[in-house]
């Protein structure tokens, strides 16, 4: 029987600029079961990060969760005071930033940076955290640990700084893990065994992993299940298995069409036309009509809301596509 | 002549066009609720109007020797026991009206003040472009007496340059100078360093351009923030620094008080009780630099908040 | 690392090198030194007796390579007004003013550092808007008058504190000290805070300006989301990366406070080289002046050499060797 572990219920978080609002995750909801891989996909300025931050309450000024429920264990993490948010963040829900050159404190030796979570969230005494930060090192593929326990981040190189933040997201053996996009700064050859470690070790632990990306191949290799982002709002969630080859949105269908693949040489790599809209004068019916190539005149009026086609499969669109991939 | 009306109207409309820009530009928005860079604009209107038609206000000349008189001497402010509003901020020992001192001497400060970053930032402009342009041995000469000068506080140069030089404006201005020009220099010659590398520059040439035309024209115009921003700052600087050295007796001459001098004839009566004379051209100085602070930060914020 | 030093060195060598010139030169072409140590009435003999004494016949590059063999050999001539070796005088003053720095570069920093790290990591509270406002204000003072209304309210009118002078001081390590004495250190507090508020002001803005640079940055961040506390988050994390800009200014900031001695010495009579310099001003006692200048030039190099290394040794990201 699957647990439930995480659910987010209508989250919004809104950021009030000097231009306006801009609601960057506007209605979020989405489950995430004990164990689960989710992934998390749209283009760059979708939300999905802010989605993430939002979870761990990380979210700054301007910004502020507007509404929603952040259900953790069943206890809502919306109403949590800032400190009860220390004890979480690092124990029970980590984190794995996309750019490992920028992550570790660049004036801290890795011992220190892995052990800092030991020395918050458990009793370990110097000794027993040194020995664990060298397992951890070495879980996540570092050779010769002990040696490097003393090195400081700019002595590493882009995938073993990634290492070492997946082994201090991992230090306190969390329930939940939000990567957000673990592999985009990397080097093409390194994303893969990245990619491939994080889910060893999340499948070993039980942990569940919330993986944000703009990279559907990655989660078509990673995740369980993803939901696709797009201007703050759910476009489509279902198994990835439904997701790659049977899309019911137009935008997961023109996301999946934007891949490069080895097998197909005869079509040019298509794109979806257009850009991300203004933030701030958001369309008014659904966010994806003036971009949609089965844009209808009811897309442009009337907002959609998210429905269930069959079992698990979500989607928020006036006109679905079919399950042959064409329209209705 | 309908032609030129049209111009003319042309022109006047691109005035106002760009009035409106910047009236509805994040700048001006920013400015309207930032209250400290509000303040300081008025404080520095202020000081300006008071410099300008100050004196004709004022009760007193107090360089006019004829106009003084030693029996008022010594008169506290008005609000103070034994002070009459004939002298709102009371005397000093020679029965000098403070209140006209102080209009006199803040003209001579923010003189002093104004002409001095005029100055730097020529020569510095000047000597910076001619670094960044010619390189070489030239540039590693100006830079490095730039590095030297700045690893001394100005404060002392100036002290130095003026206990050789004499007390004077002019020498005032020359110490300033050699002090203030440094980071126009620098300034310039970083943008002139990376404009040169630029493609239009190298194009330029091509269609035989003299690059030194482009440079100038191109640099000038991207540095022209920057330079706002630390000329704004430096005048408060230098009314600091001038105040300061004719504090310590080698600034203006004493024919020509600035504020700082002020200050100091105040000091000398300050133990006998006299604590108006020193006070208030004190507080003077306080107020213009503070307000030119507070406009200069908003504006350092705005412009380019990567000055330090 | 040894490498580096020596380098540094050289450098150091360099600029003293210079200053040295340009004191030398620039005090050569101004007014003539023969005439402020004969008495007034001195025959032509005399003068030309004494130009000689002072090797002041010969030309200048000659004259110039004496002073520096002099300065070399610790010799930068006698008072014109104490009849004493320059050298000296100041060196006697030195402690004064060294402690007089010393209690005011303490103050900036207790002080300016917490306030500086809240007001960066908190930019947009009420109190961090006002903790500027005022660091705006303190950089706006003119100390010396700072000074003078401190007098004016603290001993003049309260007459709680002593107006001049050092107080009673004692032997410590072979200099004549006054902080450790109760009547000491009560004639430090006021000459320290004047001293102190204009590099207090500067040192807390650039905390603060740091900070802000620094909160921005993905690593603390991701700090934060390993749940770490308030406190180490603001003064490990971000202050220690923070620091490393405000460090290379360090230098100059004290050498500040140095020059500025000068002026608080004058307002509170207090006896330190500072004021042995604004007074040989005032008497166009020229070796003193030079003594001073080559002095505190080589403290300003050796500070900026010691601050170049400090800030190196701090930040692994720099590698020496």
């Amino acid at each position: 029987m699957v647990e439930k572990l995480l659910e987010v219920k209508d989250l919004k978080t809104y950021f009030h600029t000097f231009k306006g609002i801009v609601k960057a995750v506007d209605g979020v909801s989405f489950k995430l079961n004990k164990g689960e891989i989710l992934g998390i996909v749209g283009e760059s300025g979708g939300g999905k990060s802010v989605t993430g931050f939002s979870i761990l309450k990380l979210i700054d000024d301007p910004g502020k969760i507007e509404n929603g429920e952040i259900l953790f264990n069943g206890e809502n993490l919306v109403n949590k005071s800032e400190k009860e948010m220390k004890k979480i963040r690092g124990s029970k829900i980590s984190m794995i930033f996309q750019d490992p050159m920028t992550s570790l404190n660049p004036l801290y030796t890795i011992q220190q940076q892995i052990g800092e979570v030991l020395k918050i969230h458990t009793n370990m005494n110097a000794e027993q955290r040194k020995q664990r930060c060298i397992n951890l090192l070495d879980d996540v593929g570092i050779p010769q640990p002990e040696a490097r326990l003393k090195s400081y981040p700019h002595q590493f190189s882009g995938g073993m700084r990634q290492r070492a933040i997946i082994a201090a997201a991992l230090a306190a053996e969390p329930e939940l893990i939000i990567a957000d996009e673990p592999t985009t700064a990397l080097d093409v050859t390194i994303q893969a065994q990245i990619l491939r470690l994080m889910k060893k070790l999340v499948k070993e632990k039980n942990t569940s992993l919330l993986l944000i990306t703009h990279d559907l191949a990655v989660v078509a290799e990673m995740v369980d299940r993803a939901i696709v982002l797009y201007c703050g709002q759910v476009m489509e969630t279902g198994k990835i298995d439904d997701l790659i080859h049977q899309p019911i949105h137009p935008y997961t269908y023109g996301l999946l069409n934007s891949i490069p693949r080895l097998n197909d040489q005869k079509k040019r790599l298509s794109q979806i036309e257009g850009m991300v809209p203004n933030m701030f004068e958001l369309p008014k019916g659904c966010n994806y009509a003036p971009r949609c190539d089965y844009c209808q005149e009811r897309c442009l009026k009337e907002e959609p809301k998210i429905r269930e086609i069959y079992e698990g499969h979500r989607v928020s669109c006036h006109y679905p596509l079919s399950r042959e991939g064409s329209h209705e | 002549m309908a032609e030129t009306n049209k111009i003319g109207k042309d022109i006047e409309i691109k005035k106002k066009n760009r009035l409106k820009e910047f009236l509805e530009s994040e700048f001006f928005f920013n400015y309207k609720r930032n209250i400290p860079a509000i303040i300081g604009t008025i404080i520095i209107i202020i000081f300006l109007l008071m410099a300008t038609i100050g004196p004709l206000l004022v009760t007193q000349n107090p360089y006019n020797l004829s106009e003084i008189q030693l029996m008022d001497a010594y008169k506290p402010p008005a609000w103070v026991d034994g002070g009459e509003w004939k002298f709102p901020l009371g005397t000093d020992s020679q029965g000098r009206d403070i209140l006209s001192s102080v209009v006199y001497g803040s003209r001579i400060s923010l003189f002093i003040g104004l002409t001095g970053m005029l100055l730097s930032s020529f020569i510095g402009t000047v000597l910076g472009l001619a670094a960044g342009y010619f390189g070489g041995k030239i540039d590693s000469f100006i830079m490095r007496i730039a590095d030297i000068q700045l690893s001394f506080p100005a404060t002392l140069i100036a002290l130095f340059i003026m206990s050789i030089a004499g007390r004077g404006i002019d020498n005032l201005l020359i110490a300033l100078t050699l002090v203030g020009w440094v980071i126009y220099a620098r300034t310039v010659r970083g943008a002139t360093l990376s404009e040169k590398k630029k493609e239009y520059v190298e194009a330029g040439k091509v269609i035989g351009l003299p690059s030194r035309k482009i440079i100038t024209k191109h640099i000038l115009p991207n540095v022209m923030t920057s330079m706002i921003v630390i000329a704004t700052i430096q005048v408060g600087t230098f009314i600091l620094t001038e105040a300061t050295l004719s504090f310590l007796g080698v600034g203006v001459p004493v024919t020509r008080p600035s504020l700082g001098l002020l200050v100091k004839n105040g000091f000398d009566v300050l133990f006998s009780g006299l604590w108006w004379a020193s006070t208030f051209p004190g507080l003077f100085i306080m107020l213009l630099v503070f307000g030119i602070n507070m406009l200069g930060d908003f504006l350092r914020d705005e412009l380019n908040p990567r000055l330090k | 690392m040894f490498k580096y030093i020596t380098k540094r060195l050289y450098q150091m060598i360099l600029v003293l090198f210079v200053v040295s010139i340009i004191v030398f030169f620039v005090m050569s072409f101004t007014g003539d030194p023969v005439l402020m140590m004969v008495t007034p009435d001195a025959t032509q003999a005399q003068i030309d007796r004494a130009r000689t004494e002072l090797g002041l016949d010969k030309p200048l590059i000659t004259q110039y390579f004496i002073f520096v063999k002099n300065i070399l050999r610790g010799d930068f001539g006698k008072s014109y007004v104490f009849k004493q070796s320059a050298i000296k005088l100041i060196i006697e003053r030195m402690p004064a003013t060294l402690e007089l720095v010393f209690v005011s570069v303490l103050l900036s920093i207790i002080v300016a550092i917490p306030l500086g790290v809240f007001a960066g990591a908190f930019p947009n509270k009420r109190s961090s808007k006002t903790i500027m406002l005022g660091s705006l204000l303190g950089i706006s003072l003119p100390n010396f008058w700072v000074g003078m209304m401190l007098i004016f309210v603290f001993a003049v009118h309260f007459r709680v504190m002593p107006s001049s002078g050092r107080g009673e001081v004692v032997n410590f390590l072979g200099m004549r000290i006054s902080i450790f004495t109760a009547d000491g250190f009560k004639h430090i507090i006021l000459p320290a805070v004047m001293l102190s508020i204009q590099s207090l002001a500067i040192l807390l803005r650039l905390t603060r300006a740091g900070m802000m640079e620094v909160m921005k940055q993905d690593y603390i961040k991701f700090a934060r989301s390993k749940g770490v506390l308030q406190n180490s988050l603001l003064f490990q994390h971000a202050l220690k990366n923070a620091l490393i800009p405000v460090i290379t200014v360090f230098g100059i900031q004290i050498g500040k406070i140095i020059a500025f001695a000068t002026v608080t010495e004058t307002i509170f009579s207090w006896p330190g080289m500072g004021k042995l310099l604004i007074d040989s001003i005032n008497r166009s006692d020229r070796p003193v002046m030079v003594a001073y200048l080559m002095i505190v030039a080589f403290i300003f190099v050796l500070l900026n050499f010691i601050v170049d290394i400090v800030y190196t040794s701090i930040d692994p990201r720099i590698d020496l060797r």
